[in-house]
């Protein structure tokens, strides 16, 4: 199925959820979408006959300056499909729902997002650090990061 | 041959206090810097909680802040034992925003060096795989081998392990008048160490007593948590990028995907993961031949493409390529700019390790260690 017809798809059950498709140079593939239904979309998007995608290759957070965004790779085992889903957040409220329970590689993606750039995810199951130290302060993906002055005492490299 | 399962626990009757216990992080089998915390019931494991992090290295930011060439000999640096497979995605993805179309010849020299780094992998994981039954001989032949591998890589770039050879448009160094040869003679030696391995390891009886019907991961389980490489096809999935999406000029090779089939136990346990990884090599080897058969004779500059200044078009791109722990990919955020405006890396051992508390509850500590082990995991891609 190409991103055109996934979009279709998805624009038909979702109506306004989904916002754009879009496909230029130098972009793969990506649909837009809000991110109230984002769950129920991945359920969907996992569970149709035709769609299956069974396989998340990569969720990862971003900092795009005046907001923020969570960014979704999917692929599909048995059709050999690809396509990106875009969610965009404020940065005074970056919460958005946890699709764990669709693809259980989300936990520990999700919790990296929540990491390095303060996403919070919804309903996720164990919703703590896991690169930086459980103690950390900060998100230090996001651009306007600035590093804490000690850790524990001691002086915090910069 | 004994069907072992996993061990259901009747805690009505098992009358002792449940027990948590740090595993690592210096510990030697758990092949890095990685603490598991685990809970134990007797001696059998009923909570497994991996810590990760000791080896991070801030390497998303720090790409931030580097040029793109700048970036090559840092990609190096996550899954250190096969590097140059680490600097393929990544150049492949500047590449293609650049819109460079590489020479053939350089192509032929990527596949050939990609497949000894996935040969040199794999001796390593069989290896210590082997080292963390208890099998200490066939450690010894691999490693002597792998230096044949590591010296050749030395030969072109001046480094035995991380290299920088791999350049945006290009190569760093020409190869060594020998390559062919020594090349060939690399394949050899590798046939003849694996049928003396296959002997005295793979198809020794103990051996297969330890590691079958041990940490069986299901295929539909496999999928939902994103595994890639021998451990997805060790539950019998045939996902290989080189076959799937052929990247580079792998569409011009015959090689079959090696998956499980749960031949000594039940599909998806260690030996089937094990087993692909020894298969592979064999894979490797054929896919080697047939390169240095196809490969233009005449001489190329390696360097005649490499830009001066490596300054992408706006764009966003995940480029991925099948390494010998899974799939390797970089989602490469550019804004125009000579720097990434973000580099994500799908870590392929960050997410294999993620299906471990998975697929070790219910049996022994030691059978843990060998849980881990047939995983294959590196901590430096783990925790970047």
């Amino acid at each position: 199925m190409n991103s055109n017809e996934i979009f279709d798809k998805l624009k038909s059950e979702f109506g306004d959820d989904i916002i754009s498709l879009t496909e230029e140079k130098n972009y793969d593939p990506y649909i837009t979408v809000k991110r109230k239904n984002i769950k129920q979309i991945c359920l969907f998007l996992r569970d149709i006959d035709g769609l299956n995608f069974d396989y998340l290759v990569n969720l990862t957070g971003m900092d795009w300056g005046k907001e923020l965004g969570v960014v979704y790779h999917l692929y599909s085992i048995s059709l050999k499909h690809r396509i990106v889903l875009k969610v965009f957040l404020s940065k005074e409220n970056p919460v958005i729902p946890s699709v764990e329970r669709c693809w259980k590689s989300a936990n520990w993606h999700e919790r990296e997002a929540w990491d390095m750039f303060g996403i919070q995810f919804e309903n996720h199951p164990n919703h703590i650090r896991i690169l930086c130290p459980y103690d950390w302060e900060g998100h230090p993906l996001r651009k306007d990061y600035v590093e804490q002055e000690t850790y524990h005492g001691m002086r915090v490299p910069v | 041959m004994g069907q072992r399962k996993t061990i259901e626990i009747d805690y009505g009757a098992v009358d002792t206090d449940r027990m948590r216990l740090n595993m690592g992080p210096q510990h030697p089998s758990t092949h890095g810097v990685l603490r598991l915390e685990v809970e134990l019931e007797g001696e059998i494991v009923t909570e497994v909680v991996p810590h990760i992090g000791y080896l991070h290295r801030c390497f998303e930011k720090t790409c931030e802040f580097m040029t793109y060439p700048q970036v090559i000999p840092y990609v190096d640096r996550l899954d250190y034992i096969s590097s140059m497979n680490n600097e393929w995605p990544f150049v492949m993805g500047v590449e293609k925003l650049l819109g460079i179309q590489i020479p053939e010849k350089i192509e032929y020299i990527r596949v050939i060096l990609a497949e000894l780094n996935r040969i040199a992998n794999h001796q390593i994981a069989v290896a210590t795989f082997g080292m963390d039954s208890g099998a200490f001989t066939p450690f010894l032949y691999l490693f002597r081998d792998r230096e044949m591998i590591l010296d050749l890589f030395e030969k072109c770039s001046g480094g035995r392990l991380l290299y920088n050879y791999f350049w945006v448009g290009g190569l760093q160094h020409d190869i060594p008048p020998t390559f062919k040869e020594d090349c060939l003679a690399i394949i050899k030696k590798v046939r003849e160490t694996n049928a003396e391995v296959n002997n005295l390891l793979i198809k020794n009886k103990i051996f297969i007593e330890r590691i079958t019907n041990i940490g069986i991961l299901p295929a539909d389980v496999a999928i939902n948590f994103g595994c890639s490489g021998p451990v997805l096809r060790g539950s019998g999935v045939p996902y290989d990028l080189r076959k799937d999406e052929p990247y580079s000029i792998y569409d011009r090779f015959d090689f079959n995907v090696i998956v499980g089939e749960g031949a000594m136990g039940t599909l998806g346990d260690c030996w089937d993961r094990n087993i692909v990884r020894v298969n592979e090599m064999e894979e490797s080897c054929k896919i080697i031949e047939q390169a240095i058969a196809q490969m233009p004779d005449e001489a190329v500059d390696v360097r005649a493409l490499v830009p001066k200044r490596v300054k992408t078009p706006k764009g966003e791109i995940y480029c991925k390529t099948e390494n010998p722990k899974g799939e390797l990919g970089f989602y490469i955020v550019s804004d125009g700019s000579t720097q990434p405006y973000r580099m994500r890396t799908r870590a392929t051992s960050f997410i294999n390790l993620s299906v471990l508390p998975e697929i070790s509850k219910g049996y022994m500590i030691s059978d843990l260690i060998m849980i881990l082990g047939s995983i294959d995991i590196v901590l430096g891609e783990v925790d970047r």
